[in-house]
């Protein structure tokens, strides 16, 4: 097993920087999830830590080593790709073994360690045949077989399962996650899916056009983001966010509405910001939420339900901004019903207005 | 009056099957019944001598056509796995220039651009034992002083065949095995880097599977036109020095029209055929084979 750490590690690709001297220190047997918008640099990451892509600038160390003129079979990692990757010519078997056999061990050897894999990840009656005949889930599962057969100090995963339908995929989280409490092995998991992050990750990085904005565990990027991307990016539904001015104890919104400023942020009059919220802390007056100290009471219009069974989430607007609010305990809402909503001033956020930056509490 | 009617599906087709019998048909079943009868070119009124099965009998104990036989399918082996052996190198080559590889493709295509008589007549030059590109360069180089007989050796001139074949054709197996390469996925190959493999070991177990169905197209292609190889040999050494380089089809264009001996030429002809036959249902098997085993349909 192996510590991973990327010392500013830069890619480009011709005069085109994409990554920009990232800084990551991931400690020995952790589960690190990439997580950020499509093109903003979480696969040429991998890629590089799995050796398929040259490293532009900085140091990518694994186990101690520095890796950065390794080929990857030198690495002593796997990766499992979105695409599988599987080898269509080879039977399911010969795909787990491949590595084994390239690396010259022994028949025997292979057998177990294969055999071994295919119980895990119950594969078994699946052995003889090629991967054309499998369905995605099995395929992945495959591919992720494969991976462990070696035993690898670092595991890379790729979108394993961005290709599979909603249940499948949460049951290969489960999977995925219990393997790792198995094999304790090092993981580096890239998903652009936050739910997979929050679910799968002992820290979460969240990458935006290839700059690191915050490394945490899950909890803390939920709860303390570092921005307001952070705090779009992570949760859902994205915390609501409205832009005001504190003056006097209240913030005062663009259309005059004024709401008090969170006990917190006391220290900031004057200052143009970014008040965020997230639904799960807007409910109507009798939904579940703790009667705290630092509660603001707004009445708002319903414009829009989605019922998801446990919880509804509601589509109003606060202060001219579209704002979501949730509803424990649902009960069927009318469309323009107007409802008095408790907003948890405890909970709230504030953000420069300018930069997007938290605001010291 | 009733007007004969025939059915709309044979009007339609009516056309094609009356120009296909024209120009495939008729000469098959005329060359075929030639080859049981001792149709000499000389005496036209010879074709309706029918002889059985004498012909086939005299081609299939007769030496010489077993020779040619013989020798026509080492030319296939030899220049086939040359061919492909070069092809395959070649286009690895093409497929890692990063600078002008377009030009390289076209470059590539250049000897298929010449009729095979003219590579037979600068091949037969190149090699002419007085005059010829090669003793010259060897003799100034001081290899040897002698004039080495390129084309009048039985080796040397069957190598010189071969050497001319493989230059006029390894770009067949050279352009279909790029664009199989083109077309190799590049996920397997990275789970192979991955997974250990030196380039080497990506190229045996990932490339080449990946490769096999082009090579096995280029094979198809090419035996077919090897077991019917003509021109270059017609041109180079006539069949000769005293037929150590007699093919197949040298051997039967002489008999048919040299020795005007059209019902026996026809007869070897038809034995011929299936050997092009045969070496196309194998690669055929072969191509379909490894398509299977890529999960590419049947
Ligand atoms: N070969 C290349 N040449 C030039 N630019 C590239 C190349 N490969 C990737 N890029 C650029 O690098 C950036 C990062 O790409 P990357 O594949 O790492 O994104 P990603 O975060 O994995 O996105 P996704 O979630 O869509 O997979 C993108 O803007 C992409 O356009
Ligand atoms: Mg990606």
């Amino acid at each position: 097993m192996a510590q991973v750490h990327l010392r500013n590690v830069v890619k480009k690709y011709g005069v085109l920087e994409v990554v920009h001297a990232i800084n990551l220190d991931i400690a020995d047997s952790e589960f690190v999830v990439l997580v950020g918008p499509s093109g903003c640099g979480k696969s040429t990451t991998l890629r590089m830590v799995a050796g398929l892509e040259a490293i532009s600038g900085g140091e990518v160390h694994i186990g101690g080593r520095v890796v950065n003129d390794l080929p990857p079979r030198e690495r002593n990692i796997s990766m499992v790709f979105q695409n599988y990757a599987l080898y269509p010519h080879m039977s399911v078997r010969e795909n787990l073994g491949f590595s084994l056999k390239i690396s010259k061990r022994s028949q025997a050897d292979i057998d177990k360690a294969v055999d071994e894999a295919a119980e895990i990840l119950s594969l078994t009656p699946l052995l003889d045949r090629k991967p054309g005949a499998l369905s995605g889930g099995q395929r992945q599962r495959v591919a992720m077989g494969r991976a462990i057969v070696r035993h690898p100090e670092v595991f890379l995963f790729d979108e394993p399962l961005s290709n599979l339908d909603a249940k499948l995929r949460t049951q290969m989280r489960v999977e995925i996650k219990k393997l790792h409490q198995k094999l304790k092995s090092t993981i580096i998991y890239v998903t652009h899916d936050q739910v997979e992050a929050m679910t799968l990750a002992d820290r979460i990085v969240i990458m935006r056009d290839g700059h690191i904005e915050q490394i945490g565990t899950p909890l803390d990027v939920f709860e303390n983001p570092v921005n307001t991307f952070v705090a779009t990016f992570i949760g859902s539904p994205p915390m609501n966010l409205l832009d005001g001015v504190v003056k006097e104890g209240q913030i005062e919104f663009g259309d005059g509405t004024c709401l008090a400023v969170p006990p917190a942020y006391s220290t900031y009059d004057g200052q143009a910001v970014t008040f965020g919220v997230r639904a799960d802390n807007i409910m109507p007056v009798g939904h579940a939420l703790p009667r705290g100290e630092h509660m603001a009471e707004v009445e708002m219009t319903v414009d829009l339900t989605e019922p998801l069974g446990t919880e509804t989430l509601l589509f109003t607007v606060l202060a001219g901004t579209e704002v979501q609010a949730k509803m424990l305990n649902p009960r069927p809402v009318r469309s323009g019903e107007r409802m008095t909503f408790q907003i948890m001033l405890d909970k709230c956020h504030l953000f420069d207005a300018d930069t997007g930056a938290t605001l010291k509490k | 009056m009733k007007r004969l009617k025939l059915p709309p599906w044979l009007v339609l087709l009516l056309p094609a099957i009356l120009i296909l019998s024209a120009v495939v048909l008729i000469p098959l079943v005329l060359s075929l019944y030639s080859s049981f009868t001792s149709y000499r070119l000389t005496r036209p009124d010879s074709i309706f001598n029918w002889v059985g099965l004498f012909n086939y009998e005299k081609a299939v104990t007769d030496a010489k056509f077993w020779a040619a036989f013989g020798r026509t399918v080492l030319l296939l082996t030899v220049a086939l796995n040359l061919e492909m052996l070069l092809g395959l190198g070649l286009a690895l080559m093409v497929s890692k220039v990063t600078h002008g590889q377009r030009l390289l493709r076209t470059m590539m295509m250049f000897p298929m651009m010449f009729s095979p008589i003219l590579v037979g007549f600068q091949f037969k030059f190149i090699f002419n034992d007085n005059v010829g590109l090669v003793n010259n360069a060897l003799q100034s180089l001081g290899i040897t002083d002698r004039a080495i007989p390129w084309l009048v050796d039985a080796d040397l001139a069957m190598f010189s065949i071969i050497f001319a074949e493989v230059w006029t054709a390894t770009s067949v197996f050279g352009i279909l095995i790029l664009a199989g390469l083109y077309a190799i996925p590049r996920d397997p190959l990275e789970a192979a880097k991955v997974d250990g493999c030196t380039s080497w070991q990506s190229f045996r177990y990932v490339t080449l599977p990946f490769l096999m169905p082009f090579i096995y197209i280029a094979m198809a292609i090419r035996s077919l036109d090897v077991a019917r190889a003509y021109d270059i040999v017609q041109v180079m050494t006539n069949g000769g020095p005293a037929r150590r380089t007699e093919l197949l089809w040298t051997l039967i264009g002489r008999t048919g029209y040299v020795d005007a001996r059209m019902g026996y030429a026809n007869a070897m002809g038809y034995i011929s055929i299936f050997l092009a036959i045969f070496f196309t249902v194998y690669f055929f098997k072969k191509l379909t084979k490894s398509r299977k085993e890529l999960g590419m349909g049947a």
